[in-house]
């Protein structure tokens, strides 16, 4: 063994920029992904200003479309999963005794192609117009006959960097989890958000290249003048559909099953009971990812498929409440009879329940083909999906970071701040979306500008309105309370709950950069829990101490990012930008910026990294066991 | 852990298997061909979906050629063959009989890739472009994407090459070769697929 390497430590910024820490990679996606669920949230509440009373002139039409196409992307792709990616980075690898991830260094890869997707897609805001037809970008309104401006193109450009970054993200978790369990953890002991990430992890796997390959079509039509969706030269316009919607329905899987997750962590701890029925959570996880794929079409029910197909996919639909039915029924029954504690995390999770039933029910409702001809395009189906991911996934998102904070940061949440974040949000939320269950069924359309005067809709949309507010009220007073934390000392014990049950409480917190000091040895389901059961102070480990093999930080995932990020403006612009000399100057800075990012996966190839090592009197001292 | 320390007798037999990157690797390019998979499944969807959309070009009847497209999937799944040589090679720990094979591969590949280029050169003089329909357009995006695997898979595995010239074998670049050899096949099973649901097909219907 040669320990001779010595590899430069950065400091300050050059310190993030490099990073290949899975802790820190999670700390900067929660920050970017941060960002833009304010950036989301804002454009929700301008949304929200101009639909507060009919015949509103606060923001036009054309605005209009812009907002809700930004919000819908940047809410899904730039704010969900990168908050969710931040969770599970911070905590997966800690949840399985792992030192780190697989691929520390494509973690940080996948983190810098989504922030530059992320920051590609919202630069169009102030050069022209940002892309207008919708999240879901349906054609022909997203060919060039309809969407002109360049708008579409930051969508195209801007998803398809950012997906390469989910889709790194997800291979990473897979391999993690599969490769990097410590001794004993078997797949039936893994903690249930390792189990939904995993299974998330799959799903990203399996959807995000049907995602790339409609991107990359709708690219080759409006930058190549490819034929794929212009039904002139033979195209398929519902092809589209199908391809956005087989990744579409997927992801929003994606998007709640790391949240089932989280919510399994926190009502088992602050229950201090086992959560109820971990086998059959497990299945029913695994059975949600699986119908998940076989349900893309009832997003096309009004398409007209032809009544055999839409009763196929309405019934797989429905499938779908029996596995989400139990692990409701699974987190009831861990409430029941346990010793429950009312933190602000547990009030989210706790809020999640009832929360998310409704908007399962109105999925339910949606499910039924012939009745989903009178929701489709209305204010109902707003409320339903708004329903599953705002009060599904942000509010277990919210549970996560209360329940976490105290293991990412060191220092606990003010408990009385966010109460009041917990009452804010979850009122607000219902305000604003619970009326517009019925602002759709009387007729409301959604993705219309405004609306007449005495159809009945003025008070509810007033209502709606004084609700969103009201949630952003919550969410300042989160920013207040995470941001105030970080001028305290840190002071969060290893297990700050006390009633810590899964291996990220037996380390500090927050934990050293090699996360564990001797691989703990699991002996069951709830590892630490079962130590403490059987009057253990912590775990056994499975190792003597030793010299600690580390990653080194690298700049190149960062270089080959913003290579991409050139390469997708050039090849925006090349019709616009002209010449220099005989060479167009987009398709000229376009091959720059893709050479840029091949050079660095050049160098990264023929460059090993040999890492360093911790040597053993660096480690920590407090008291390892023999 | 220091792998490189190693001398070329003393690897074990599956060298790319010896450590936990090289494990990690293997399992991570195993999912990656996973989403791959996915990705080439999207884009027959869609050329399938497609294929009967020829306006006034060319027809796949008239355009395609099996004797060109017969030569070269021989070249690509003998390419195949020697690529599964390397990694046999590489098991025996013979680096010599291991670089000699992948230069084989990555010379079959080139001559696979000049085939290609020439039917694509071919197939615009007939009138066959890019834009002329939905069908050119899937064509072109389909076997357009495999080409651009097989010639990222020939810088990839010239650059190994080097690698393995420079270095000898050892337990860092083993499981690059055996990835590379994954990756080999994989675009392999897709041409495969390429030459029974384009060519024949578009011969036959």
């Amino acid at each position: 063994m040669s320990h001779v390497h010595t590899v430069k430590r950065h400091t300050g910024l050059m310190d993030w920029l490099t990073t290949v820490d899975h802790k820190k990679i999670g700390i900067l996606y929660l920050i970017a992904g941060g960002f833009f669920f304010l950036v989301g949230g804002l454009e929700a509440l301008l949304i929200r200003v101009q639909l507060w009373k009919p015949l509103n002139d606060f923001i036009d039409a054309g605005t209009f479309n812009e907002l809700i196409t930004m919000h819908g992307t940047t809410m899904i792709f730039l704010a969900a999963m990168p908050m969710l990616f931040a969770l599970m980075n911070a905590v997966i690898p800690l949840q399985i005794g792992a030192r780190d991830v697989a691929f520390p260094f494509l973690n940080a890869l996948g983190f810098w192609t989504f922030l530059f997707g992320g920051v590609l897609l919202n630069v169009s805001w102030f050069t022209g117009g940002a892309p207008d037809a919708g999240w879901t970008s349906y054609v022909p309104l997203a060919g060039t006959t309809y969407s002109a401006d360049r708008g579409v193109d930051y969508y195209v450009m801007g998803l398809q960097i950012a997906g390469i970054g989910t889709l790194i993200g997800g291979i990473n978790f897979l391999a993690t989890i599969i490769n990097m369990r410590a001794p004993g953890m078997t797949f039936m002991r893994m903690p249930m958000f390792t189990w939904a990430a995993f299974i998330t992890s799959a799903l990203i796997l399996f959807a995000f290249p049907a995602l790339t390959v409609g991107l990359v079509a709708l690219m080759f039509d409006r930058i190549f003048s490819a034929n794929f969706f212009n039904p002139a030269a033979g195209g398929n316009m519902v092809l589209w559909e199908h391809i956005f919607w087989i990744f579409g329905h997927p992801e929003v899987y994606i998007l709640i099953m790391p949240a089932f997750g989280i919510i399994s962590e926190v009502v088992s701890t602050f229950s201090r009971k086992r959560l109820f029925g971990y086998s059959s959570m497990v299945f029913a996880t695994m059975l949600i990812g699986f119908l998940g794929f076989m349900v893309w079409a009832h997003h096309m029910f009004t398409t007209g498929l032809g009544p055999i197909a839409n009763s196929l996919f309405s019934i797989a639909t429905m499938l779908i409440a029996i596995p989400t039915g139990i692990k409701i029924f699974n987190w009831v029954f861990t409430m029941w009879g346990g010793s429950i504690r009312f933190t602000t995390a547990n009030l989210f999770a706790i809020g999640f329940i009832p929360t998310f039933v409704m908007g399962g029910v109105t999925g339910v409702m949606l499910a039924a083909a012939p009745a989903d001809f009178q929701y489709h395009d209305t204010y109902f189906v707003v409320a339903h999906f708004h329903y599953v991911i705002v009060g599904g996934l942000i509010l277990g998102i919210f549970a996560g970071l209360h329940y976490w904070w105290p293991k990412m940061f060191g220092r606990m949440l003010n408990e009385k701040i966010g109460i009041w974040t917990f009452w804010t949000f979850i009122i607000g939320f219902h305000l604003t979306f619970f009326v517009q269950h019925f602002l759709g069924l009387i007729g409301m359309q959604r993705r219309v500008f405004t609306y007449l005067d005495g159809v009945g809709f003025n008070e509810m949309n007033l209502i709606s309105t004084i609700g969103a507010f009201l949630m952003g009220v919550g969410t300042i007073l989160f920013l207040i309370n995470t941001i105030g934390s970080l001028f305290r000392p840190m002071d969060a014990k290893d297990d700050p709950w006390e009633d810590g049950r899964t291996l990220e409480w037996t380390i500090p917190s927050p934990p050293p950069e090699y996360n564990f000091k001797q691989t703990p040895l699991v002996r069951g389901y709830d590892a630490l829990w079962k130590e403490k059961m059987d009057g253990h102070k912590g775990m056994t480990p499975a190792e003597p101490i030793g010299p600690i093999h580390m990653p080194s930080p690298s700049l190149l995932p960062f270089l080959m990012s913003l290579g991409l990020f050139i390469g997708g403006f050039g090849f925006m612009y090349a019709g616009e930008w002209g010449k220099i000399g005989a060479l167009n100057t987009g398709y000229t800075i376009g091959a720059l910026g893709v050479i840029m990012t091949l050079g660095c996966m050049v160098a990264r190839s023929v460059k090993d990294d040999p890492g360093f090592h911790i040597e053993e009197h660096e480690l920590d001292d407090k008291g390892g066991k023999a | 852990m220091s792998a490189h320390t190693h001398v070329e007798g003393q690897l074990p037999h599956e060298p790319e298997k010896a450590t936990l990157e090289g494990r990690n690797k293997i399992l991570g390019f195993w999912l990656f061909l996973g989403g791959e998979t996915v990705l080439f499944g999207t884009l027959f969807s869609v050329y399938l979906a497609l294929r009967g959309q020829v306006l006034d070009g060319p027809t796949p009847n008239e355009l395609f050629s099996l004797p060109l497209t017969a030569l070269a999937t021989l070249i690509l799944l003998t390419s195949s063959l020697t690529s599964v040589f390397a990694i046999h090679a590489m098991h025996k720990l013979d680096n010599k009989a291991l670089i000699k094979w992948l230069i084989i591969t990555v010379v079959l590949g080139i001559a696979f890739l000049v085939l290609e280029i020439y039917e694509f050169s071919h197939y615009l003089h007939l009138g066959h472009g890019f834009t002329t329909s939905a069908f050119s357009s899937a064509f072109y995006t389909l076997v357009g994407f495999h080409g651009a695997h097989v010639a990222l898979g020939i810088v990839w595995i010239s650059l190994i090459i080097r690698q393995l010239m420079k270095q000898g074998l050892n337990t860092v670049n083993a499981p690059k070769v055996y990835v590379a050899g994954m990756y080999w096949h994989f675009i392999d099973v897709v041409w495969v697929f390429i030459f029974t649901v384009v060519y024949l097909m578009g011969k036959v219907v």
